[in-house]
């Protein structure tokens, strides 16, 4: 049974990326433009990971992923945080919020959707 | 002045409430027995006694009950004597409102308090000053002969003014006893005479008030509570009287003064110059006595100067007391006008109306409540001059020449505390058998006031002494010495021996024909100036001589080093501070010599007690470890003076420590020391000042620095990101391309398309990004011109309608037909208004779009706006859309946008000397705005 990957993210075309790469990857897709779609399609699809953008309009990266972590039932839920910031602190809070890992953007597809595999398989 | 004049009433008929007595019918009147009144007045003095024990008592435990400015200011009215009980009563019936002037001057000269009484109170507390022969004499270099001569002044001047109160209260106790209109019978032989005993009975009084232990600052605060008391007990009294006789006897003022003017004679005294030539000369010659007196006199000086606990306290007196003197002398009119309507040509003297009027309607116990109101008046007067005099004798005249002899001088060893007292109240004693002489010889001719006069304007010689001390730093011992001899001359000649020889005791001839007969040399018509009543004459005289020569004489010749120190000393007391103050004097001293000293005047416990509180203030162990300069030596004459007066403080610690004589230089050096220190110590506030204005703007410097720090690391990570999100995108799919060369052609058009619009974006965001550092770091080029508004937008608008068709939105210009040239970057402007058109339109809602543009020409400058018809934006992010990557939620395609088209334009537009807004509400539309003044100079020009 193939897993449901959350990518969220307000860049449209990095959006259509990331759909295209997950896809082709065998996952299969759910998108939310904003944080609070986010931690609506979170609550309703209970995604096996998610790809999560910090700086989104409605709920930060950050606000999502404390949400996430908060609660019981979506708690184990694992988080990869992108951020186009790349500065240490950010890095540094997005673990603190308990993100599983961090990925910098522009990333490398073929990275990215290891890195993605990794944490699938560890899980 | 002439004793009161008794009134003939012919036509009593026309007097319709007056009861009407004539001759014969007075011996009908009440009297009061001996025995009655005397109990009665001793019964009261020992009330006031009993009122000064406990506030004495109260001092000890540190509760003062005089340290309110009520008391003080009552303590002040002890300048309302018998004078004032008596004899203003019968100065009125016999010169109508001529009594008025010696309240006036009083009032005035509280008015003037504030500045030359606390002057006085500042210097006499700073250098424990207790008397004001001592005053005058530690302002010009302490000198005895000036302290001496001082004295013998107010001794002189002083005695009639005692003098007065035992006549006041002889007379008033003749009053009381003896029936009314009666004559008291002379008693056969001086050791019969009652008011010889008073007189002592007196001086017991005062003798236990004043003297019964040492005091160093010469305070006596249960003599000033009882003071008050009587004040207040006197005022009282009168007052009853006086409403006594205006509603009892008579309907009020105005019947009093109905009745009055019907009689000719009585109607004149209404009048202002009865007939006097030079009245108004008259008038401010007694007003300006009166001023001085009021500070001057011995009595006022000990109790506003010397006895007063706070110098705050005079801000009350300075209106309370003037109060009190105007409610005492409210009733003084009518009472006199009363007792000559109401005795009229019977043999009553005006100057005991007070008591002879309720006396003559029965009422007993008002009269010797009245009597007891006088007793107040005379008791409070002679008890408070009396022991500010005798502090003078004992300290300015008696000591200063017994510690010149070898038996109290140099370092002889004794208690002298108790010899201290033992003179005082000798002085006590001899200066009111003084007085009485002085009522044995002259008191029977003269009236009250007149003998007061006599008083005033021997204390008014010591005004140029004082306030030229106070005021006029280049006064001197020898001008100040001539200046109170000779005006002192000239009042004893012009005033003193004319009431002696007008009183029988020595010959008129000089009065008459001139001394030697010399015309011109007539006491009352000096140098031939004839026609001013003989005290406005004897005032002009002496104070003129005084005068002129206290100031000749001072500029005369160079004051010694001592003076100028001591001038100094004074003058400037408000300026000095504790820290820079000098002290003048050099030397060795030892402490054990001084201490020894000290205890000698100041008894051994308290001379200990003293030394123990100096050695903790200056930081030594005890007494032995005392540094031995010149400020202990200051610290032990300051305290001396206290106790025994300036000048014979100066002898005694000359006495014991080895000086150096103190040279003018030296005096020069010593305040240079001073003022250099002071100097340093201001320049040390105003550096530590500036410093801490300096560590403020370093701050204030450094919260703008980390803040422009923080804004450039936001600005650095927000182009970070915005750089980065296009190139994502673009290394994503073209990655994506790469791995995959069998994509679909569809697909990989779609990315293509995408990519190429990314590049487009991150080439428009990097050249605005470069466009906004130009414009803020001051780089951008201008290329200014007049430009006509309505072309560029017409410009801008041909190149954005692609965009507009493509939403299907309306765009709408509204203008005048011309619109006046501007001067301005045409680019620029154009660069402002493609961004605000197509900021409109991304917000328009789909096919019903609609912006408009209106352009708004006057004479400031013009004005456009973009107006949409979109959602509008909330008031709280209006703020946040003219900073830099701040990007409105909802906008619809954010690769279009970079977040610093708004922040740009609004700086070409502030470059411009314009502004930019935004005016919008919730639903409502947005409406940016923007306005370009005329620029009267090319200041766009520069690039």
């Amino acid at each position: 049974m193939s897993k449901t990957i959350l990518i969220a993210d307000d860049e449209k075309n990095i959006l259509i990326s990331l759909e295209f790469l997950m896809k082709r990857e065998g996952y299969l897709v759910v998108t939310a433009h904003d944080g609070q779609e986010a931690i609506d399609a979170i609550s309703r699809e209970h995604p096996d990971l998610v790809l999560l953008d910090v700086m989104m309009p409605k709920k930060t990266g950050f606000d999502v992923c404390q949400e996430v972590r908060a609660n019981p039932v979506l708690k184990d839920i694992l988080i990869l945080m992108l951020t186009a910031k790349g500065r240490d602190t950010d890095i540094a809070k997005g673990l603190a919020m308990g993100a599983n890992g961090y990925v910098i953007k522009p990333f490398s597809t073929r990275e990215l959707a290891q890195k993605v595999r990794d944490m699938l398989d560890q899980a | 002045m002439a004793t009161p004049a008794i009134w003939i009433i012919s036509d009593l008929g026309n007097i319709n409430c007056s009861p009407g007595l004539g001759d014969g019918k007075t011996e009908n009147y009440l009297m009061l027995s001996p025995p009655l009144v005397i109990t009665v007045s001793f019964s009261y003095l020992f009330i006031l006694f009993a009122v000064a024990y406990f506030g004495d008592k109260r001092a000890e435990t540190g509760q003062s009950i005089i340290a309110s400015p009520w008391v003080y200011a009552l303590s002040m009215a002890v300048y309302c004597t018998a004078w004032t009980y008596f004899g203003s009563v019968g100065l009125a019936a016999s010169a109508g409102v001529w009594f008025l002037p010696i309240y006036l001057g009083p009032m005035l000269s509280m008015i003037l308090a504030w500045l030359v009484v606390r002057k006085m109170i500042r210097i006499a507390k700073t250098y424990r000053i207790t008397s004001i022969a001592d005053f005058i004499a530690s302002r010009y270099g302490k000198s005895p002969l000036l302290a001496g001569l001082v004295t013998i002044i107010t001794v002189v001047g002083i005695v009639p003014y005692i003098a007065l109160q035992l006549k006041a209260i002889s007379s008033g106790y003749d009053v009381m006893t003896t029936p009314l209109g009666g004559i008291a019978i002379p008693p056969s032989d001086w050791w019969f005479d009652g008011t010889l005993y008073m007189a002592l009975i007196l001086a017991g009084f005062t003798i236990i008030f004043g003297t019964r232990h040492l005091d160093s600052s010469e305070r006596h605060e249960g003599l000033v509570a009882a003071i008050a008391l009587e004040s207040v007990v006197k005022l009282v009294a009168f007052l009853a009287v006086g409403l006594f006789v205006t509603y009892g006897i008579f309907d009020g003022m105005s019947d009093i003064f109905a009745q009055a003017s019907a009689i000719a004679e009585i109607k004149e005294l209404l009048t202002f110059d009865q007939g006097r030539s030079f009245a108004y000369t008259q008038w401010f010659a007694l007003t300006l006595l009166a001023m001085l007196s009021v500070i001057f006199l011995p009595r006022q000086f000990q109790i506003m100067v010397v006895e007063n606990v706070d110098e705050q306290h005079l801000k009350r007196a300075v209106w309370v007391f003037p109060l009190y003197l105007l409610l005492i002398n409210i009733f003084v009119l009518p009472i006199a006008l009363g007792g000559l309507l109401y005795f009229g040509a019977a043999p009553v003297n005006a100057e005991t109306f007070v008591l002879s009027l309720p006396l003559a309607h029965g009422q007993n116990m008002l009269a010797l409540f009245a009597f007891v109101g006088g007793l107040s008046a005379v008791t409070g007067m002679v008890i408070v001059e009396v022991i500010a005099i005798s502090t003078m004798v004992c300290n300015d005249l008696v000591m200063p020449v017994l510690l010149r002899t070898t038996r109290f001088g140099e370092r002889s060893g004794g208690d002298l505390t108790k010899l201290l007292l033992f003179i005082r109240r000798i002085a006590i004693i001899g200066i009111l058998l003084l007085g009485y002489l002085y009522f044995h010889l002259a008191g029977e001719a003269y009236a009250l006031v007149s003998i007061g006069l006599i008083s005033f304007a021997a204390v008014a010689q010591f005004a140029p002494a004082m306030l030229g001390g106070m005021y006029w730093k280049n006064g001197t011992r020898n001008g100040a010495l001539a200046g109170l001899l000779l005006g002192f001359l000239m009042w004893s000649y012009t005033l003193m021996l004319p009431s002696l020889a007008k009183s029988g005791w020595i010959s008129v001839d000089f009065l008459n024909q001139g001394l030697f007969g010399i015309e011109w040399l007539k006491p009352e018509q000096f140098l031939g100036l004839a026609g001013l009543d003989n005290l406005t004459h004897s005032l002009f005289w002496s104070l003129f001589i005084n005068v002129v020569a206290y100031v000749a004489v001072s500029l005369w010749k160079r004051p010694t080093a001592h003076e100028t120190s001591q001038a100094l000393l004074f003058v400037d007391v408000f300026q000095r501070t504790r820290l820079s103050h000098p002290v003048f004097w050099q030397g060795q001293a030892k402490v054990t010599d001084l201490l020894h000293l000290t205890g000698r005047f100041m008894g051994e416990t308290k001379a200990q007690q003293l030394f123990t509180d100096y050695a903790q203030e200056v930081g030594a162990d005890e007494i032995g470890k005392i540094p031995e300069d010149a400020t202990l030596v200051h610290f032990v004459e300051t305290h001396l003076t206290g106790a025994i007066g300036s000048a014979s403080a100066r002898i005694m610690v000359a006495s014991v420590v080895e000086e150096e004589a103190l040279e003018l230089d030296d005096v020069m050096r010593i305040l240079e020391e001073a003022s250099q220190l002071r100097a340093y110590s201001e320049a040390l506030e105003e550096k530590s000042c500036s410093l801490e204005q300096a560590t403020k703007e370093l701050q204030t410097a450094n919260e703008q620095l980390k803040s422009l720090d923080r804004l450039k690391d936001n600005f650095m990570s927000s182009v970070t990101h915005e750089l980065r999100t296009p190139l994502t995108s673009i290394r994503a799919m073209t990655e994506l391309m790469l791995d995959d060369p069998s994509m679909e052609e569809e697909q990989r058009l779609e990315f293509l398309s995408i990519v190429v619009s990314e590049a487009e974006r991150l080439s428009r965001l990097v050249n605005q990004v470069l466009d906004m550092a130009k414009i803020e770091a001051g780089h951008a080029e201008w290329h200014s011109s007049d430009v006509d508004i309505l072309e560029l937008v017409t410009q801008s608008v041909n190149s954005i309608s692609g965009i507009y068709k493509e939403r299907g939105a309306v765009l709408e210009v509204h203008a005048q037909k011309h619109v006046s040239l501007i001067r301005a970057d045409a680019d620029r402007l154009i660069q402002v208004l493609i961004n605000l058109l197509s900021n409109a339109v991304k917000f328009v809602p789909e096919d019903k779009g609609k912006v408009e543009v209106h352009i708004r020409d006057a004479m400031e400058g013009i004005t456009v706006e973009v107006i949409d018809n979109g959602p509008g934006i909330a008031p709280e992010k209006q703020k946040l859309v003219f900073e830099k990557f701040r990007q409105v939620e909802g906008e619809t395609d954010r690769q279009l946008g970079t977040g610093l088209g708004l922040p740009i334009s609004r700086q070409i537009v502030e470059h411009f000397g314009g502004r930019m807004w935004l005016q919008s509400n919730i639903g409502e539309g947005a409406c940016f705005g923007f306005f370009l003044p005329r620029q009267k100079d090319s200041l766009a020009d520069t690039s």
